[in-house]
C-alpha cells in the first residue's frame, strides 16, 4: 500500500492567505467558511511538503501517517 | 523536516505572528528554521541580529540568542558579537531599506571585512513598515507613496553590490522557492566568511496594491513567472533579462576570514 499522508492545521496560526492552497499540486486543501486551511481531500496527499514549506504562518505539518501492521 | 525541531526554535508564545497574512517574511523565516536545524546548531550559540522593519520582528519569533537594533546598524552590532566570541554562529537578518539605504554603509564594510556573518536581505521592493516608500531597490516604473507616478531612479543589485563590495559567498532566491531559500542560507552559514543571501519577497499589502499584485497568490505566481536560473541567464541578452529575477549562487570564493586574521595579529603582537 502506498504512503499515506496526515496534514495538520493549526487554526489558531492560519490566516487565510492561499498560498498552501496555490502550491498544491493534488489540490488537497481548500479554505473553510471562517477562512482558514483546511484539507479536504487529505487522503490525495502525496507528502510532497510544498504546503508546509511556503506556509508564512508556520501553521501546517505534514506528517506521514502510520500503517496498521 | 519533522515539525517538532523546528517548534524547539520557536516563541510560541508570540503567534501567531505580526506580519500580513501570506507575507513572504513568514516563508523566510520557516527556512531559515529548517536550515539551523538541519544543521544542529543550538540555540545558546546562535545569534541572531536585526535592524528595523517589518523583516527585522523576525528574532522576536525565534528562540535564540536575539538582538534587536537600530536601524541598519544591526551589522555593526552583529561585527562586535562575532568579534568578541567568534565561535557563534552569527545571521543577521535585514530588509531591503535597512540594508542597503540606512546600513548601506554599514553593509558594504562588513562585505569588505569578510567577516564571518550571514546576512539574510530580505527584498520586497518597498518601505512596507513606514507606510509604502519608495526604497533603492523598488523597480522602475513601480508605484508607491513617494513615487505616485512611478519610481524613475534605477534600483540596486544587492548580489551585485555585495559581490563587488567583496562577500564571499552571495546567493539570491525567491520565496516561491522555499527549498532552494533553505540551500542557499544553509551554504551561507557553513561558509566561512561573510555571506549574503538575497530572498526577493513581496509586500502585496504596500507595494502589490499599488502594482496590480495585491494578493499573495499573485506574487507568488509572479516569481514563478519572472525568475530566471543563472545558468540560463547567461546566455540571455541584457534586453531580455529586463524585469527579470536571476536566481542562483554568484560568487562563492575562499578568502581568509576577519576573526581569524584578527587572531592571528594578536597571537604575533604578544609575541
Amino acid at each position: 500500500m502506498s504512503k499515506q499522508f496526515d496534514v495538520l492545521i493549526n487554526k489558531g496560526w492560519c490566516k487565510g492567505c492561499g498560498l498552501c492552497i496555490a502550491v498544491c499540486p493534488k489540490n488537497v486543501l481548500e479554505l473553510d467558511d471562517r477562512v482558514k486551511c483546511e484539507p479536504v481531500r487529505m487522503d490525495d496527499c502525496i507528502g510532497c511538503r510544498q504546503c508546509e514549506n511556503i506556509c508564512p504562518d508556520l501553521a501546517i505539518t505534514v506528517k506521514e501517517r502510520e500503517q496498521d501492521a | 523536516m519533522p515539525r517538532e525541531e523546528v517548534m524547539k526554535w520557536l516563541r510560541a508564545r508570540f503567534f501567531p505572528h505580526i506580519w500580513c497574512p501570506g507575507c513572504g517574511h513568514g516563508v523566510i523565516m520557516h527556512a531559515l528554521l529548517r536550515s539551523l536545524t538541519a544543521l544542529d546548531k543550538k540555540p545558546e550559540e546562535t545569534v541572531i541580529a536585526s535592524g528595523i522593519g517589518c523583516s527585522s520582528r523576525m528574532p522576536g519569533y525565534i528562540n535564540a540568542c536575539t538582538v534587536h537594533t537600530t536601524h541598519g546598524r544591526s551589522l555593526g552590532f552583529a561585527t562586535g558579537i562575532k568579534l568578541a566570541k567568534p565561535e557563534l554562529t552569527v545571521i543577521d537578518v535585514m530588509g531591503d531599506g535597512d540594508c542597503t539605504a540606512i546600513g548601506g554603509n554599514h553593509f558594504i564594510h562588513a562585505c569588505r571585512r569578510n567577516i564571518g556573518i550571514t546576512a539574510i536581505v530580505m527584498n520586497n521592493n518597498i518601505y512596507g513598515m513606514t507606510g509604502g516608500q519608495a526604497s533603492p531597490t523598488t523597480p522602475p516604473g513601480a508605484k508607491a507613496t513617494t513615487a505616485p507616478y512611478g519610481a524613475i531612479d534605477p534600483p540596486f543589485d544587492i548580489c551585485n553590490l555585495a559581490a563587488g563590495a567583496g562577500a564571499t559567498y552571495v546567493a539570491r532566491a525567491t520565496i516561491a522557492q522555499p527549498a532552494m531559500c533553505e540551500q542557499y542560507i544553509k551554504k551561507g552559514i557553513q561558509h566561512k566568511g561573510f555571506s549574503v543571501i538575497e530572498i526577493v519577497t513581496h509586500c502585496h499589502t504596500q507595494f502589490g496594491r499599488k502594482n496590480k499584485r495585491s494578493s499573495p497568490v499573485d506574487n507568488l505566481n509572479f516569481f514563478k513567472q519572472a525568475s530566471v536560473a543563472k545558468a540560463k541567464a547567461d546566455q540571455m541578452s541584457p534586453e531580455e533579462l529586463v524585469g527579470k529575477i536571476i536566481t542562483g549562487e554568484f560568487v562563492n570564493k575562499d578568502i581568509p576570514e576577519y576573526t581569524e586574521q584578527y587572531d592571528k595579529l594578536i597571537a604575533k603582537v604578544r609575541g
